[in-house]
């Protein structure tokens, strides 16, 4: 038996399409950083790991964030 | 009687009622609305786990640096006599580890020079021209300038890492490495 949501069936669809764009952004954004981030360390950079790495943990929290509201919705 | 939320109800993909679908259709309905949900639900998970794979890589990098940083200083070594070592000469050696080769090159009489024998782009040998100035990268055609270890030409655009030369006596030492830049 499904549960009743309290949004109707296109909400939900709006919603998690919503969700999956940024979701997709964000990884797209973590690809980029860790590429930056991966030839910064090549090159002995060593300034910029420390805040990649917090951005990318942020980005990784919005994330797992988002996914369990989706979740939640079927609630 | 409660009358059924449309919600929750099976829509067929031929989109007739219920009692006109086939048998096996009835027995084993397939709701398409919330397919589609859980479908896009769990591919968003799936990029949920791509997200963690790039903060554990991140945080990868980060160790990475911290190993590198405990290692210490790294040893002096002696690599040839400067007398053995004809202008426009090379020597490879490995420094500071088997795992790094390196290649000294005496680019004029008093001028000695080594960097780390790799390309910066994918890591293959580069061959040195003195009388061009170059190293180069016989497999993209990637060029370095002899005497900065500064990328010229080709696809690498990182410098090459040098070697701290020193002379003592007339025997030439590897002394450290520097930081590259970008």
């Amino acid at each position: 038996m499904i549960a009743k949501s309290r949004f109707a069936h296109s909400q939900r669809m709006l919603i998690v399409s919503g969700i999956l764009c940024i979701v997709i952004i964000l990884v797209v954004l973590q690809m980029w950083l860790f590429t930056a981030t991966m030839s910064a360390f090549l090159n002995g950079d060593e300034s910029v790991l420390i805040p990649a790495a917090l951005v990318s943990l942020i980005c990784l929290s919005l994330n797992v964030g988002l996914f369990r509201y989706l979740y939640r919705l079927e609630r | 009687m409660r009358i059924k939320d449309p919600e929750e109800l099976t829509i067929p993909p031929d989109g007739k009622p219920d009692r006109e679908q086939p048998r096996w259709r009835r027995d084993f309905p397939i709701d398409w609305q919330r397919d589609d949900f859980v479908t896009r639900r769990d591919f968003t998970g799936f990029m949920v786990l791509t997200s963690l794979a790039f903060s554990v890589g991140q945080i990868w990098i980060l160790i990475q640096n911290f190993l590198l940083k405990k290692v210490g200083k790294p040893p002096i070594m002696s690599i040839v006599d400067k007398d053995k070592l004809n202008v426009g000469g090379i020597i490879i050696f490995k420094y500071p580890n088997e795992y790094s080769p390196r290649i000294l090159v005496r680019v004029d009489e008093n001028f000695f020079v080594a960097y780390d024998q790799q390309c910066t782009h994918l890591t293959c040998p580069l061959i040195p021209l003195v009388e061009t100035g170059r190293l180069h990268c016989p497999c993209h055609e990637g060029s370095f300038d002899i005497r900065t270890g500064e990328p010229l030409a080709g696809p690498p655009r990182r410098t090459l890492q040098r070697v701290k030369l020193e002379m003592r006596g007339n025997t030439i030492f590897a002394v450290g490495l520097e930081e590259t830049r970008l």
